[in-house]
């Protein structure tokens, strides 16, 4: 993916003379000192990262942490002290009115948390609002409008006045008035906050469904971690103005570069964070089925490692089934293949599903759970240690997804 | 001459400023400026000569039915009958051409308050500075009584229904320019940062967002500036102004209350008439059943007939070629 956003050495001062606050930064003053000196107010102080085309980029941090300043200097709603912001190569920083005028409409449009609707106007011309403000013809925006209501579900409510609605289908206009002029970047400031934690949800994958659509770069601010985990593909951290962390969830989760960040994620429900994915382990014994492979050489490989079950696995890393050292016994005695020991019925989980939904299949099944993705592949297994371990919410001891500490067979198969 | 020596205890017996004197050499200085006052009664003159050539031009029994199809189409058949038939009275008791030409100097008074107030309403609502420097010079316009300026009026443009309109705008200009700011200044924050976010320009901003938000607060102005030319019309009389202020006037010379209250019954009648006009205004077309302007009243029901006819005239073609 290629970067989309450059943010270099971003600043805003709220006050007076942003330039003597700018000087007291560089000699390295903080926030408080720099107010109690110039009665300036750092805003946002010395912020760089860029957004990958593509990805849903969410700013996270407590009220006050910055970010509804940091995104409305993406469309210079907020006029950034110094620094710059890059979108496609060209520095937006340094755009007149003319140009801004011309992002505002073409490239970057917005979503907001009050919805921000025309109470006097009606819904198709609310989405409408962005083409009239471009010139475009009545017919042509209207056609536009009700596309764009569409993709959001509310073509039946065009006509209706937004105070009809309810907070969930107007922030779905507020959305569609975002998508009619087709931007390539969306900026949502705590767009779903005001609704309620059902209708959010909802918002949530309607969101995603729109993404997968259709691509856009997403700058998504909100103060919620689950919401962010749940929809980022990257999460920026930022507090008291500065940015502390840019990263995946998973990167954030389990290295957070300090306390501020570590105790957004003390609340979070890691059950629903973390996937089967992520703890899979693959220390467990593989037995690769082929064909001159008899249950005798599996015997002695659980025999050497001191195991009770195999997970057999076939070409391209196939998963094929579980043995157990009763079945192998069996089908020694039987004098069968390997394929006649594998037990019947055997439980799988996707790699992606979360560990809440793990915890039935875990506890029922007499062995570990293999990991087994949609393509057939054998991604590793759960077992009942390493998904307790996980739940325990201690990332940096439990240390799961190291994989292959130990394995043995898959080496000694080959 | 006796000259006192100053006494702290009775200070203005030898102290005093001659501020009336000092007025009067103001006062003459501007009057040198003559020649522009006069222009500005040349479009207030011409807009009040058409107002009244209009409504004086129709024979009253016409034109009341024009007032009440006008009441009609704004507000509804309640208020034409009230219009009919109050305007009828007023005919009944003497005083339909006094009422005429009073009807002319408030609309043209309200017609210039309208074009003055709402551009400063809209100035001051985008200038805290040009605001600070306003709202005492509202003050002043609104406390001062009218008898203080009507005497440098006189001065200035002479007298006659034209200065009469001119106080009468001074008078009823104020709560216009402060509706207007106040109505501008309440459009929510998060809209207007909407419209900036959508690339709105200024002008945008302004005519398709804050205007029609502020529409209801800027014709509450509009309907109270009526209301006080309205009640400006029996002083603005005494400069020779003309109309049913003049019979009031002309009722309390004489101490003819009969002359004074025929008087008065017009302007109540017209104040209540103009008032529902300028209130249904104020609503917007969807608190009124969403039906647009020219689909209702008197309009709508011509559209409505000739529509029908239209439609079954295209029916009877079809059946006649089926």
């Amino acid at each position: 993916m290629t970067d989309k956003i450059t943010v270099e050495h971003l600043y805003k001062i709220f006050g007076p003379d942003p330039e003597e606050a700018l000087a007291l930064i560089r000699e390295g003053l903080d926030k408080d000192e720099i107010f109690a000196r110039t009665g300036n107010t750092v805003g946002v102080r010395d912020a760089s990262f860029t957004v990958k085309e593509g990805e849903i980029f969410v700013i996270m941090g407590l009220s006050g942490s910055g970010k509804s300043t940091m995104v409305r200097m993406f469309n210079r709603l907020i006029e950034p002290s110094s620094g710059s912001i890059t979108v496609d190569g060209r520095d937006i920083t340094k755009l007149d009115e003319a140009g801004l005028r011309d992002l505002r409409r073409t490239t970057i449009s917005m979503v907001f948390q009050s919805f921000a609707l025309l109470p006097h106007i009606k819904v198709i011309d609310n989405v409408a609002f962005g083409l009239e403000l471009a010139g475009m013809g009545r017919e042509e925006r209207r056609e536009r409008a009700l596309a764009a209501l569409e993709q959001v579900g509310l073509a039946a409510n065009a006509e209706s006045y937004p105070d009809e609605l309810s907070g969930g289908m107007q922030q779905r206009v507020g959305l569609a008035r975002a998508l009619a002029a087709d931007p390539p970047i969306l900026l949502m400031d705590e767009a779903f906050s005001a609704l309620d934690p059902l209708i959010r949800s909802e918002m949530q994958d309607e969101l995603i469904r729109l993404q997968e659509e259709k691509k856009r770069t997403i700058i998504f601010i909100s103060h919620d971690l689950d919401e962010a985990m749940r929809i980022g593909d990257r999460i920026a951290i930022m507090q008291g103005g500065v940015v502390v962390q840019v990263g995946s969830p998973d990167e954030i989760l389990k290295n957070p570069a300090n306390e501020y960040v570590r105790s957004f994620f003390r609340g979070v429900d890691i059950s629903k964070v973390l996937t089967a994915a992520d703890i899979a382990t693959k220390t467990q014994v593989t037995i690769i089925d082929k064909p001159e492979q008899g249950p005798r050489a599996a015997l002695r490989l659980l025999g050497d490692f001191d195991r009770e079950y195999g997970f057999v696995i076939g070409r391209g890393r196939r998963f094929a089934g579980v043995v157990s050292l009763a079945s192998l016994e069996q089908a020694r005695r039987d004098d069968a293949p390997l394929d006649a020991a594998l037990m019947p019925e055997t439980a799988t989980v996707l790699p992606t599903a979360p560990l809440h939904e793990l915890m039935g299949v875990v506890a029922t099944s007499p062995h570990p759970v293999p990991v087994v993705d949609e393509q057939g592949r054998y991604r590793g297994v759960v077992s009942r240690t390493s998904l307790l371990q996980a739940l325990d919410n201690l990332p940096a001891e439990s240390a799961p997804v190291e994989a292959d500490a130990v394995a043995p067979v898959a080496a000694a198969g080959e | 001459m006796q000259t006192l020596s100053f006494n702290p205890l009775y200070p203005f017996e030898t102290l005093e400023i001659p501020f009336d004197d000092w007025v009067e050499v103001v006062f003459d200085w501007v009057a040198n400026a003559r020649p522009v006052f006069q222009a500005i009664r040349q479009p207030i003159d011409w807009v009040l000569e058409g107002i009244t050539d209009l409504l004086l031009f129709l024979p009253p029994g016409l034109m009341i039915v024009l007032l009440a199809l006008v009441a009609w189409q704004v507000v509804g058949g309640r208020l034409a009958l009230g219009t009919a038939l109050s305007l009828f009275f007023v005919g009944l008791i003497g005083a339909y051409e006094q009422s005429m030409v009073t009807l002319a100097l408030v609309l043209t008074a309200v017609f210039f308050c309208t074009a003055i107030g709402v551009p400063l309403g809209i100035l001051a609502a985008r200038s805290d500075r040009f605001e600070t420097g306003l709202r005492p010079v509202l003050d002043t316009m609104q406390t001062t009584p009218a008898f203080v300026y009507l005497v440098p009026i006189v001065v200035l443009f002479g007298i006659g229904n034209v200065p009469g309109v001119i106080v009468t705008i001074i008078f009823a200009v104020a709560p216009l320019i402060r509706l207007t700011n106040l109505g501008i200044r309440q459009v929510p924050k998060d809209v207007i940062e909407a419209a900036n976010a959508f690339g709105a320009s200024g002008r945008q901003l302004l005519f398709k967002v804050q205007l029609p938000l502020a529409t209801k607060t800027i014709m509450a102005g509009v309907n109270q500036s009526l209301m006080l030319a309205l009640s400006m019309v029996v002083i603005a009389s005494m400069i020779s102004v003309g109309g049913l202020g003049q019979m009031v006037l002309r009722g309390i010379g004489r101490l003819d209350m009969g002359l004074a209250v025929i008087g008065g019954v017009g302007i109540v009648v017209l104040a209540i008439v103009l008032d529902r006009m300028t209130q249904a205004l104020a609503s917007s077309e969807r608190e009124r059943g969403g039906r647009r302007f020219v689909e209702r009243g008197p309009i709508g029901l011509v559209r409505g007939l000739t529509a029908g006819r239209s439609a079954s005239a295209a029916a009877a073609a079809t059946q006649r070629g089926g």
